[in-house]
């Protein structure tokens, strides 16, 4: 599986513009990571329940009722770009 | 305050542990402290990944230049409550991805015994700056070993509390299933001091847990008879510094000594981990670090194009070397046609390892080991190695997969040429356990010299 990797192509599905140089560096040192990973497929996992978080999950709930948080002034304080009260970001719709 | 940034004027230059401080906020604050209050006064460094209202927290990234808090974590909000003083933010590596503080995207922190040397990491500027004695405590985060390792390097103790222990509410995500904060102190009641107002079931973290919170310092004092201390012969492996060997095998004597009986023990999948860490870690980071999109807060690319375009360059700009990297590996492991080969499979080995654990204390109340399996590196050793930097994490990493307590407390020394480092002796102790593991440490402490030593510095 290790041969299909593709750093080009999964950059473009996390959202990252990598320079070629990076590209080529990755493809590189993942592909040793990966083969260091690729390990794990010697260990007998027959029958083993995939651990997703170690404490038990429960939902947790409590009353609906409105809670004192950020005001949006607050919350836009940190925005590269904004106005009236709203985020602004480039034209994303032709 | 004063005499505390005098100290940190003197010798940060060197040391480098330290992103930012607010001074004329903290001395307001010391000048209103209630010393009745258990942390009094105290000033308390944080890394830079917690987040205090109004100050920067950039996870050392350029992705977050220029951010200011809007509220604090909750551990800040629990540290003020004791009356603590949450002063200055410490470095790290960026996002807390690495183990030498050298991915810091605005300087490396240096070791204080050594300053050509690493500090460890991720939570580097934290541990150097308690061992330089330029604060009296510190907090961290542990996703893989980023509190224990640096503890450990720098001379200091360091304490990663059960997973579940401490609400995460206000730190920034890295591995939402791993992270956990945690006390870097110079003595291991100080551990306990600090455990005691951080721990504690939070509403607005539904991963926290509402065990009951003991006094953490009540068992100090308390003989070892009767308590059995894992040895795991995984952990004793070739490659092992011969100093670090040497003195972690003279601390299991001296428990010995103590009147604790020592058991060897087996944790049969200890060799997996470091693959299971960097496929579960990964995928969680690239998921969370998805919201760095340069909309809400945070660096933006100028002149973008399309969506796309502002998504890519935001990221590409924003984010350094080794957080692309895991994002890379993240994504991947957890695209289509991968899920299963990758992800899934290190979910089950996680279990395995997690069963271990289990077995183990089944028979044990604690287990004793190493924390690094070498003492400090020198600054860019490793840089251009990332498999190699990974596994810096061998023996800390399983602790986090398996969701249990750990701490490091300093064990000796390594002699190299005129030189010494120090080294930590690793103790794991079951889930929400950690009175028993802070007992346990507290007594070799008391026992041996090693928490009196300080680095020579100006």
């Amino acid at each position: 599986m290790n041969s299909d990797f593709d750093v080009r192509y999964t950059a473009q599905l996390a959202r990252l513009t990598l320079s070629e140089e990076e590209i080529e560096k990755f493809q590189s040192q993942l592909s040793q990571v990966l083969k260091y990973v690729e390990k794990l497929r010697e260990v007998d996992t027959t029958g083993v329940e995939p651990t997703a978080h170690t404490n038990p999950i429960y939902n947790v709930f409590r009353e609906d009722e409105s809670r004192d948080w950020l005001t949006a002034e607050q919350a836009l304080a940190n925005a590269p770009r904004q106005a009236n009260g709203l985020f602004v970001v480039t034209k994303v719709i032709e | 305050m004063e005499t505390l940034e005098h100290r940190i004027a003197e010798v940060d230059p060197l040391v480098r542990g330290y992103l930012s401080r607010d001074f004329d906020s903290a001395l307001e604050l010391a000048k209103k402290a209630d010393v009745s209050l258990p942390l009094g006064g105290v000033p308390v460094a944080i890394k830079d990944v917690i987040n205090v209202l109004g100050e920067p927290c950039t996870c050392a990234s350029k992705i977050l230049a220029g951010y200011r808090a809007p509220y604090d974590a909750t551990v800040i909000t629990k540290l003020r409550a004791a009356g603590a003083i949450p002063y200055g933010r410490t470095n790290m590596d960026e996002f807390a991805m690495g183990s030498s503080t050298e991915n810091s995207s605005f300087h490396a922190t240096r070791n204080p015994w050594d300053t050509t040397r690493i500090p460890g990491g991720s939570s580097g500027g934290s541990a150097a700056v308690v061992a330089a004695d330029e604060a009296f405590a510190a907090l961290g985060s542990d996703t893989g070993g980023s509190i224990r390792q640096p503890a450990a390097l720098c001379g200091v103790v360091g304490l990663k509390p059960t997973y579940g222990r401490v609400s995460r509410f206000g730190l920034v995500a890295f591995a939402s299933s791993l992270d956990q904060i945690g006390p870097f102190t110079k003595t291991v009641r100080d551990s306990g001091l600090l455990l005691n107002v951080i721990s504690g079931r939070d509403p607005r973290d539904s991963t926290s847990l509402d065990n009951p919170v003991p006094d953490y310092t009540a068992k100090l004092g308390q003989d070892l008879k009767g308590v059995k201390i894992g040895m795991p012969r995984e952990y004793f492996i070739e490659g092992l510094d011969p100093g670090v060997d040497h003195a972690v095998r003279a601390a299991i004597r001296q428990y010995e000594s103590l009147g604790a009986e020592i058991v060897e023990i087996s944790l049969p999948h200890t060799d997996h981990a470091v693959g299971v860490y960097y496929i579960i870690a990964t995928a969680e980071a690239s998921a969370n670090l998805a919201r760095f999109d340069g909309v809400r807060y945070g660096h933006r690319a100028a002149n973008t194009t399309g969506l796309l375009d502002h998504y890519g360059r935001t990221r590409a700009e924003g984010f350094g070397q080794e957080v692309k990297r895991r994002i890379i590996l993240g994504t991947y492991v957890l695209s289509s046609g991968y899920y299963d080969a990758y992800y899934l499979t290190a979910q089950k080995v996680r279990t395995l390892i997690r069963n271990d654990f289990t077995t183990a204390f089944e028979k044990v109340d604690a287990i004793v080991c190493p924390t690094t399996a070498e003492p400090a590196f020198k600054i860019g050793e490793r840089s251009n190695d990332p498999l190699k930097m990974y596994l810096a994490d061998i023996f800390t990493i399983a602790t986090n997969l398996a969701g249990i307590c750990g701490m490091s407390i300093p064990c000796g020394f390594a002699n190299v040429g005129d030189r010494k480092f120090p080294i930590g002796l690793q103790l794991l102790g079951k889930p929400f356990d950690e009175a028993n593991l802070l007992k346990i440490a507290h007594a070799y402490e008391q026992s041996t010299p090693w928490h009196k030593q300080r680095p020579q510095l100006p």
